[in-house]
């Protein structure tokens, strides 16, 4: 047994990896449908909070095209359509915080007013930043109603930097991030707009998160 | 046999805890704890990947030879990470996101290495299985503890959102014990984790001493 060759102990490795895979394959295989039915479910629930029911007969979330965003980032456009016209879009946006990006959902309807924005994933100060979290506080709330011109668009900054957005206390560049990143998203949506209401336009194929 | 298993499991659970005895898996320790019930969720994942790595590689030991046996060691727990990562984000969805990022942290933890080198390497299966879970047990414990110093401390809750966690029956554990405001933020924060678990080690040792017992260095038993 002392003087195995390297052999012996490749086949040994590679028979360990090789049922090992097999076994993470099998798991993979029964796993892959539910866990695409949870990533669907996910996505239902954050659109549903930013696109009221009330506005669409359709699932926005199968009804998608795909675009490059300002930043050149790959987006998909969730449409929430009535009567074959297209009543509102919701697309994620990013915005940079204190502790690296965040991904918000911003819902806009027909005339580029917000209907809602959600975080959906940051890494800020608990307790300072995680102020933006619907749950922690109403201050994501606010944004509801407004386009660019309602404020005008150099409002579109928190009160420090001579716009209109209240700061949290300790906290200001949370929520300069995500005032910015909202901005940025309506300004997208103003650019793009043409594309976003056509009902021609194709839809994406899904494409999963990971 | 009934006495290896009485030591097995206080081993596993205080004499030799994988955090406040041997100082091992710092880093998820430091990451999942602020609060109690992150604390529970990454030390519940941790036993099960524990326990399952230490059963296949008891099982395999004959098989596995010296030359590449920690290959072979990472191989199985990184397959049952992958395995538990899988299976919680299919079927326990809510769990998974709360944990999900933390989850594949479980591979860089030293602590199950450590036992499958030190013991399932050796021992036979069964007890092998015992020692991974309580070790896994023992882990659930100190992060439980940690994380619920630091919530009590930094948020003034206690088991917040456990009812995500383990399901709507145990809404009753979540507590809130001060208003939020009071709460000092810097024990949510970094330095409030390696505190609260250098405050925890020297509690564990002052009792030890109490009790009586020399203080053992940390891994100096596990070697033996």
């Amino acid at each position: 047994m002392k003087q195995q060759s390297m052999l012996t102990h490749g086949v040994i490795l590679g028979t360990f990896c090789l049922g090992f895979a097999l076994l993470l394959a099998v798991t993979n295989r029964v796993t892959a449908q539910d866990i695409a039915a949870r990533a669907l479910e996910d996505r239902q629930n954050s659109l549903s909070q930013v696109i009221p029911d009330s506005i669409h007969d359709n699932n926005p979330v199968t009804d998608t095209v795909a675009m490059k965003d300002g930043q050149g980032n790959e987006i998909t456009v969730y449409r929430a359509t009535k009567e074959g016209k297209v009543t509102g879009v919701a697309y994620e946006i990013f915005g940079s915080g204190y502790a690296g990006k965040m991904k918000l959902m911003l819902g806009v309807d027909a005339e580029g007013k917000v209907l809602g924005v959600r975080v959906l994933a940051h890494k800020e100060t608990p307790g300072l930043g995680d102020k933006i979290e619907v749950k922690k506080g109403d201050w994501i709330l606010r944004f509801s109603g407004l386009s660019i011109g309602n404020p005008p668009v150099e409002k579109w900054k928190v009160k420090k930097d001579g716009g209109q957005f209240d700061q949290f206390a300790g906290a200001t560049i949370t929520p300069r991030g995500v005032v910015r990143a909202i901005r940025e998203g309506l300004e997208f949506f103003a650019a793009n707009k043409a594309q976003m209401m056509d009902m021609n336009a194709s839809n994406a194929p899904m494409k999963e998160g990971h | 046999m009934t006495t290896e298993y009485k030591t097995i499991v206080r081993d596993g659970l205080w004499e030799n805890n994988g955090v406040l005895a041997m100082l091992l898996g710092l880093c998820p320790t430091m990451a999942m704890t602020t609060s109690a019930t992150n604390g529970l969720g990454m030390g519940l994942a941790t036993a099960v990947v524990m326990a399952a790595s230490s059963l296949l590689v008891s099982a395999f030991r004959s098989r596995i030879t010296q030359e590449v046996r920690i290959p072979v060691y990472i191989l199985i727990v990184a397959a049952m990470v992958t395995l538990v990562d899988l299976c919680m984000n299919a079927w326990m969805h809510e769990l998974y996101k709360v944990l999900g990022l933390f989850i594949a942290l479980i591979v860089s933890n030293c602590l199950p290495l450590a036992r499958l080198e030190a013991f399932a390497a050796k021992e036979p299966v069964l007890p092998s299985f015992m020692d991974g879970l309580f070790m896994g047990i023992g882990f659930t414990i100190a992060l439980t503890s940690i994380g619920a110093v630091r919530e009590i401390t930094g948020a003034g809750t206690l088991f917040a959102d456990a009812s995500l966690l383990l399901g709507p029956a145990f809404k009753f554990m979540e507590m809130k014990l001060m208003s939020p405001d009071k709460g000092v933020l810097m024990m949510i924060l970094p330095p409030g984790g390696f505190l609260v678990a250098g405050l925890l080690v020297v509690c564990k040792r002052i009792l030890d001493v109490r009790a009586g017992k020399a203080i053992q260095m940390g891994g100096a038993h596990s070697a033996a």
